[in-house]
């Protein structure tokens, strides 16, 4: 095997703002006031003299702010396979269309009958949304994943009471592999959550769940595929079930990537579903943000729709907000508007014909993953995975005391941002790799020689990866000690 | 290796009980934080409550996820182990001793019959 060139020494740690700054110096220089000087605290009561602020030139400043810029890690300085954040790239004609003045200037307290451009964009975003998940409606009005979760919810629960229904069913089924915002979502929603667990292959456990159900469940909140990384082989039946019980079925859609033109979720039999645009749809997360939901959702809840929604009337595009059954609004304005921007140049530029190509992709380079390194890191279910894998690595656990953390932090010093650790829950040790579409072969293989070597090392010298990373501005971080002793502020040292 | 003392009874959702006279000690088996990893929180019940067989009596929060704890044996709770307030690391480093949960009164001692002795726990940790 190729012995991987990696970064050996240490970062040295940077300096703070405060400790380039010299009393005195500044930034820029302003002219002397010609006004007359006025006695602050006389003013303001109190003056605070304990801000201690920074005090640099520009030059300072640029390289204080440029060396950090450097220690950052992000899609654009390399592989980032975070299971379940779909990680990709971004293309940067998204951040050209955003800035188009027409758009990047618009002000949210707007008119809305000067924006015919604007609603343009969000039908048409919409449109496509309809045409992708095989939904009726889409709003794109809920802020990022979890608030469209919640708002799906808040549908259904005006659905039931609409019905006369709203206190009798008062249970939503929330599988065990789920990711943790479904059971948050129902609970803030007033719900009451029962777990339904998943069988040895990876597939929700059907008996459980015609156990589980009867006239008081409202909702089941499914990821499809499960955050296993499989795809449900039983989805349809599923749907088929819950709706025999007078229930309605959530998709979650934070693995949309695996079925963006391949396969629509509407078709499966789904009642309702969330989209996250800033992972399925390229618009920037990661730190970078913000998030940007969107939910799909069949006829039968249009009604309850939150305000405004926008619609086609006779030749135009408006904002309804004569919508005397619906829940209201869900944030104060309609969704990340420059984000659906992104969202629409995405889409356009790779067009109905292309669109499949984005899970085609993104399901091969999983599978080239998993395959190139089932003999180090066994799949959790050997069978042939969706968008990303789910491996474990429970034998450097049992024979040689290395945790699947240990592994992540070795693959910082060979310059990769580690996978997903510990989720699903239900598989121990457990990685979950998403590499996406966007990575070529080259950069899967270098990724796959990393983690292979790297668990040589675990055989051979566990405390290298205990001691990981080596080569950072900072090594092993204390986890314990940041969450009981939680404190973000800086205080000066004198 | 986990360590499973050979004089407690032990539940399949990883809790130990240690029983003397009608009071029973219950705690997290050291499969279990070994599992959890560093537990930063522990919420426990209050002193008082009743509580069944199986029942959720209260949860454990690590760097890693958050666990429901559940009554191996029905009772009365008689005391929560308040150290784990400030030291909820004594879970990692002491399940078996002063890492221990709560104590119960229990209302049927021969319901410890149903639970597991340390060599069927084994079978169940592998």
């Amino acid at each position: 095997m190729n012995t991987l060139s990696f970064r050996t020494k240490q970062m040295p740690e940077p300096k703070l703002i405060f400790d380039r700054s010299s009393a005195g110096r500044v930034g820029c220089n302003l002219p002397k006031a010609d006004t007359p000087e006025v006695d602050l605290a006389a003013v303001l009561g109190e003056v605070r003299e304990e801000l201690n602020l920074p005090e640099v030139g520009e030059l300072e400043l640029l390289r204080h702010f440029t060396n950090l810029s450097h220690i950052n890690f992000g899609i654009e300085t390399g592989f980032y396979p975070l299971g379940s954040c779909t990680m990709k790239y971004n293309p940067k004609i998204n951040e050209k269309t955003a800035g188009l003045p027409g758009f990047a200037n618009l002000h949210p307290m707007q008119p809305v009958e000067t924006i015919p451009g604007a609603l343009d964009v969000l039908i048409g975003v919409q449109d496509m949304l309809c045409a992708i998940t095989g939904f009726d409606e889409i709003t794109l009005q809920p802020l990022a994943g979890a608030h469209g979760e919640m708002t799906c919810l808040m549908l259904i629960k005006a659905y039931y009471e609409a019905r006369g229904e709203g206190q009798k069913r008062h249970i939503v089924l929330v599988p065990d592999s789920a990711h943790g915002t479904n059971p948050a979502s129902a609970a803030r929603c007033g719900y009451d959550v029962r777990p339904i667990p998943t069988n040895a292959e990876g597939n929700t456990d059907l008996e459980a769940l015609e156990k589980a159900l009867d006239d008081s469940v409202a909702a089941l909140m499914l990821t499809n595929p499960s955050t296993l990384g499989l795809f449900e082989p039983n989805i349809e039946k599923i749907c088929a079930m819950v709706h025999a019980a007078g229930g309605q079925v959530f998709c979650d859609g934070a693995n949309m990537n695996a079925m963006v033109g391949t396969t629509r979720p509407g078709d499966h039999g789904f009642d309702c579903m969330h989209l996250n645009l800033h992972k399925t749809f390229s618009t920037p997360h990661g730190g970078g943000g913000p998030g940007c939901g969107a939910i799909g959702l069949m006829k039968h809840l249009e009604p309850y729709l939150p305000v405004p929604v926008i619609r086609r009337s006779e030749m135009k595009v408006i904002a309804d907000y004569d919508r005397p059954k619906t829940i209201g609004r869900v944030s104060a304005f309609y969704g990340q508007f420059l984000m659906e921007v992104r969202a629409y140049t995405y889409l356009r530029a790779y067009g109905k014909e292309k669109m499949a190509d984005i899970s085609r992709y993104a399901v091969l380079n999983a599978n080239y993953v998993r395959a190139r390194l089932k003999d180090v890191l066994p799949p959790a279910h050997d069978r042939p995975c969706m968008h990303e894998c789910i491996l474990t690595a429970e034998k450097y656990k049992k024979e040689n005391g290395v945790r699947a953390l240990d592994i992540s932090k070795r693959l910082i010093d060979y310059g990769f941002h580690p996978p997903t650790n510990y989720f699903p829950l239900i598989v121990p040790e457990c990685f979950m790799i998403e590499p996406t579409e966007t990575e070529t072969k080259e950069t899967l293989d270098e990724f796959c020689d990393a983690l292979i070597q790297i668990c040589h090392e675990a055989v051979e010298n566990p405390d290298l990866l205990h001691d990981a990373p080596s080569t950072q501005i900072v090594g092993r971080l204390d986890e314990t000690a940041a969450v009981k002793n939680l404190d973000v502020r800086w205080w000066p040292k004198s | 290796m986990s360590n499973i003392p050979t004089d407690l009874k032990y539940a399949k959702s990883h809790e130990w009980v240690s029983l003397d006279g009608d009071v029973a000690t219950i705690g997290i088996t050291d499969f279990a934080q070994s599992e959890l990893g560093d537990v930063v929180y522990v919420e426990l019940p209050e002193v008082g409550r009743t509580l069944q067989a199986g029942e959720t009596f209260g949860s454990v929060e690590s760097v890693k996820t958050v666990s429901d704890v559940y009554a191996p044996i029905a009772g009365e709770v008689i005391e929560v182990n308040g150290s784990l307030g400030a030291q909820s690391e004594l879970v990692n480093s002491d399940p078996y001793g002063k890492g221990f949960m709560l104590k119960i009164r229990v209302s049927d001692a021969s319901a410890l019959g149903g639970l597991l002795d340390a060599e069927g726990y084994q079978a169940v940790v592998g």
